[in-house]
């Protein structure tokens, strides 16, 4: 193992880290917009609280999906117990691997929360289009699902690879 | 998956029986009345503004005042009221309430009085208070404020900012001698003075003070407070007496204040006991109010009235017995024109009843389309279980549900009924699919197992099927799967739905080209190595299939470019059009790779689940470590569970919504609104004796 190879792990834990971090901050960011919008509506109408309250939560799972990103790169480079020798090559697969997580998961996040402040005004307007608003929101985490999806992919299918 | 066959009514009857016919179609509540005769000389519509108007403002009445009750005396409820229901009430407290209705509405309005004098209060009292704040440091000064002098002396009554001394003033003033100064209190701020001089000095004292920052006091006397003053005799206003006086005077005030507050709001408290009161009075109002709306829409002549709605078939029979039982009444009824925008009444069984919901918050069905709940349910309850699988949180959502449906059977509303229903069958579904994937709060068993008994023979309850965590390309082409069923079924409705219309031809070109061509791209997809190697799957079709696969996909999808742009006549616009529906199939793609949704959320509650028991499991060593345990274990699931059921909601909505409904199902129509009681707090209830109502 070249020293290089010391660095490997730093790569991937760098790569987990991130995707807890960034889709973390970006969900922050976005469920507080949801909260900022949702309050002036319960000053208005307070009945509705359960209806926001799903609207807000809505942009919220990108930071769930970025834990969970981040605990299988765990679980796989040994962090939580288990050996940590990771060649440099294999890090750096590792990280790349988090890639579509922290950047989709970021950026999606966002905008699902522009969806979700709009649906929020919908349903301040008409309550009973409530299925209808949420669906909009839901449409945006689409691509952030695609992107947990291939992180995991990824993720477990660098574990197999023998580089 | 049924909707109910509706008919066109017509009512006709005599008006001395309008109120009775009335209160009898609005208890029976199957009639949807609808405005669809046209006025003319003999009949017309009455003006019913003005009852209205009265009623609405009696309901605000009730509304505002039972929200001042609540203000000050809360109605005490448990946390599971909200399940409960509406109360049940015979007809006779319905009936009798009659004579209780004006001095209820009289409580109404004397709370809201009340509430105004509270509020009128509140602000006097703050008044008040500025003004003893302003008057306690005068309180050893012992003439009153407004003292202006005598008649060969002036005095000076304000203050300086800042602390002074005696000294400090008589030395700014020494010049104009003989005065009299009187310090009569000092604080950081400001000092008060008393200053007398004589009055051919006034005007150079005056200048001096003024230099000095001298203020007078910024009492503001309102005349019009009338002071309970009876005992002085020759004082007319507080100014005219000495602060000391003043204050005792207002803080007499002060309590008269609050002791009327206190009054007030006694009364208030003691309206307690007509809460029920004044919760029926809005709800007699509401009753009433939408009966006068219906009187607003009808026909009516001199002596007789046309009351014309929709209803659903199976009614008409016992209504036109009851109400021809009981009146000189005619009724018809009719199949509905084909311009009428006939309204949706659904009818399901248990199982599905509860998702009708679902589909009214997409859309109630359009003219001609079918009722797609029945079908709907299959699927909702199973993505729902598969997106949240796991077997412990699908027994708790299982058991809660059915708790509540079952405690508060009697009395629970229908709308409520429902959800718990929907919830529970989710809930099933849920500790199927858990059982399938092992997946029991987390791994709970094996870590239970591991930490406190050490036990190695792991895990203790294999899955049925596989854990997804460890195969997650078989999790994927399993989503998949149910992907393609879900969208085939949806395509098969559509068919169902052509055939309904006996559009046949349409079936062939709509319905069985895609799904030809579906099925045999999918089968050539799965002879391709790469295919099969991604999906870690293993298919052998003989070649004799694959080549029919690739022929019957050509023809459908010749078949599809000719016929999917019949509606234009042109055919080079009908030849585009139909190229334009063949690449539709990039949509079907799309379509199925969202289901890859089912592995996302699936496995984020498994992992969760399992990072939760492994963070509780670091804890479990020392003597309060199955403390410490069982605390993160319940917190950390509990959280997982809200948060994953909000997803699995949510996401089997839009693959209801987007995916399923997308395929074949538009909606646009509207949902059947009877003639009924639509009230907030109680129920009435018919006495079944005899049946007669008055």
């Amino acid at each position: 193992m070249g020293s290089l190879d010391n660095y490997g792990i730093v790569l991937a834990l760098l790569g987990a880290a991130l995707a807890a971090l960034v889709p973390g901050m970006a969900s922050a960011k976005a469920v507080s917009m949801g909260g900022i919008a949702g309050a002036g509506v319960i000053a208005e109408n307070p009945s509705l609280f359960g209806k926001v309250l799903i609207l807000q939560l809505l942009p919220g799972t990108q930071g769930i999906y970025g834990l969970i990103i981040a605990f299988i790169t765990f679980s796989q480079i040994g962090v939580l117990g288990g050996s940590s020798e990771i060649s440099f090559v294999k890090g750096a697969l590792y990280f790349a691997a988090c890639m579509p997580m922290i950047i989709v998961g970021y950026t999606s996040a966002i905008r699902q929360a522009n969806a979700s402040v709009a649906s929020i005004g919908t349903v301040a307007k008409k309550p009973d289009q409530f299925g209808k608003a949420m669906i909009f929101p839901a449409m945006v985490e689409t691509y952030a699902i695609l992107a947990v999806l291939i992180s995991i992919l990824a993720v477990s299918g660098v574990t197999g690879l023998n580089i | 998956m049924a909707l109910l066959q509706m008919q066109r009514i017509n009512i006709y009857a005599l008006k001395k029986d309008r109120k009775h016919i009335l209160e009898l179609l609005q208890r029976r509540g199957v009639v949807e009345v609808r405005d669809m005769l046209k006025e003319d000389k003999v009949f017309s519509k009455s003006d019913v503004s003005v009852a209205k108007q009265s009623l609405e403002k009696n309901i605000s009445l009730a509304t505002e005042s039972l929200s001042i009750l609540n203000n000050y005396i809360k109605e005490s409820s448990s946390m599971l009221s909200a399940l409960e229901g509406r109360k049940e009430l015979p007809v006779e407290v319905y009936d009798g309430f009659r004579e209780k209705y004006k001095t209820t509405v009289d409580i109404t309005k004397r709370i809201i009085e009340l509430a105004k004098i509270i509020a009128e209060n509140k602000a006097e009292l703050l008044k008040l208070q500025t003004q003893v704040e302003i008057l306690s440091p005068w309180i050893n000064l012992d003439i009153p404020l407004n003292f202006k002098g005598t008649k060969l002396t002036t005095g000076y009554i304000g203050t300086l900012p800042k602390p002074w001394t005696l000294e400090g003033i008589y030395d700014r003033l020494a010049d104009y001698m003989p005065l009299d100064v009187d310090i009569i209190s000092s604080t950081k701020e400001q000092t008060c003075i008393f200053v007398l001089c004589t009055n051919n000095n006034k005007d150079k004292v005056y200048e001096i003070l003024r230099g000095m920052d001298f203020t007078l006091p910024s009492l503001t006397i309102d005349r019009s407070t009338t002071f309970n003053l009876s005992t002085m005799d020759d004082i007319s206003t507080t100014a005219d007496i000495s602060p000391a006086m003043q204050l005792k005077f207002i803080r007499q005030q002060l309590d008269e204040t609050k002791k009327q507050i206190q009054v007030a709001m006694d009364e208030i408290i003691s309206y307690d006991k007509d809460r029920n009161k004044l919760k029926f009075l809005l709800d007699y109002d509401t009753m009433r109010l939408e009966k006068y709306e219906v009187l607003g829409t009808l026909l009516q002549s001199k002596n007789v009235f046309i009351i014309s709605g929709f209803i659903a078939e199976k009614d008409i029979k016992d209504l036109e017995e009851e109400l021809t039982s009981k009146f000189d009444v005619a009724i018809d009824s009719a199949n509905p024109r084909k311009k009428d925008e006939v309204p949706i009444l659904y009818k399901n069984n248990g199982f599905s009843e509860p998702l009708e919901g679902t589909v009214n918050s997409y859309s109630p069905p359009g003219k001609g389309e079918i009722d797609p709940t029945m079908v709907m349910s299959l699927f909702y309850y199973a993505l729902f279980g598969l997106m949240l699988s796991d077997a412990g949180y699908g027994f708790l959502i299982a058991v809660a549900c059915a708790f509540g449906l079952i405690k508060f059977r009697k009395t629970m509303e229908k709308p409520m009924k429902n959800t718990l229903k929907m919830y529970m069958f989710c809930g099933i579904a849920t500790v199927f699919w858990g059982i399938v994937f092992s997946s029991y709060f987390g791994d709970i068993f094996d870590v239970v197992a591991k930490t406190f008994f050490g036990v190695t023979d792991l895990p203790i309850i294999p899955p049925l099927w596989f854990y997804p965590v460890e195969k997650p390309m078989l999790m994927l082409t399993f989503a998949m799967a149910i992907g393609i069923v879900h969208l085939l079924t949806g395509l098969a409705m559509k068919g169902y739905q052509m055939a309904k219309q006996k559009d046949y031809m349409g079936i062939i070109y709509d319905v069985v080209f895609w799904y030809v061509l579906l099925i045999c791209g999918v089968v050539i997809l799965l002879s391709m190595k790469m295919v099969t190697n991604i999906l870690g799957i293993n298919v052998d079709f003989p070649d004799i299939v694959i080549d029919i696969a690739k022929i019957a996909a050509l023809v459908s999808a010749v078949g599809i470019i000719l016929t999917n742009g019949r509606e234009s006549k042109n055919p080079f616009k009908r030849i585009l059009k139909g190229l334009y529906a063949l690449y539709g199939i990039s949509g079907y793609l799309s379509d199925i790779l969202s289901y890859s949704r089912l592995l996302a959320l699936g496995l984020a509650t498994g992992i969760i689940g399992t990072v939760v028991n492994q963070m509780a499991s670091m804890t479990a060593g020392g003597a309060f470590g199955p403390i410490f345990f069982t605390l993160i274990v319940v917190i950390g699931h509990a959280l997982n569970l809200g948060i994953n059921a909000l997803g699995a909601y949510v996401h089997t909505n839009r693959l209801q919504y987007v995916e399923f409904f997308g395929k074949f199902y538009e909606g646009g129509g509207k949902v059947f609104k009877p003639f009924g009681i639509n009230t907030k707090y109680y129920r009435i209830k018919e006495s079944t004796k005899n049946g007669i109502i008055r």
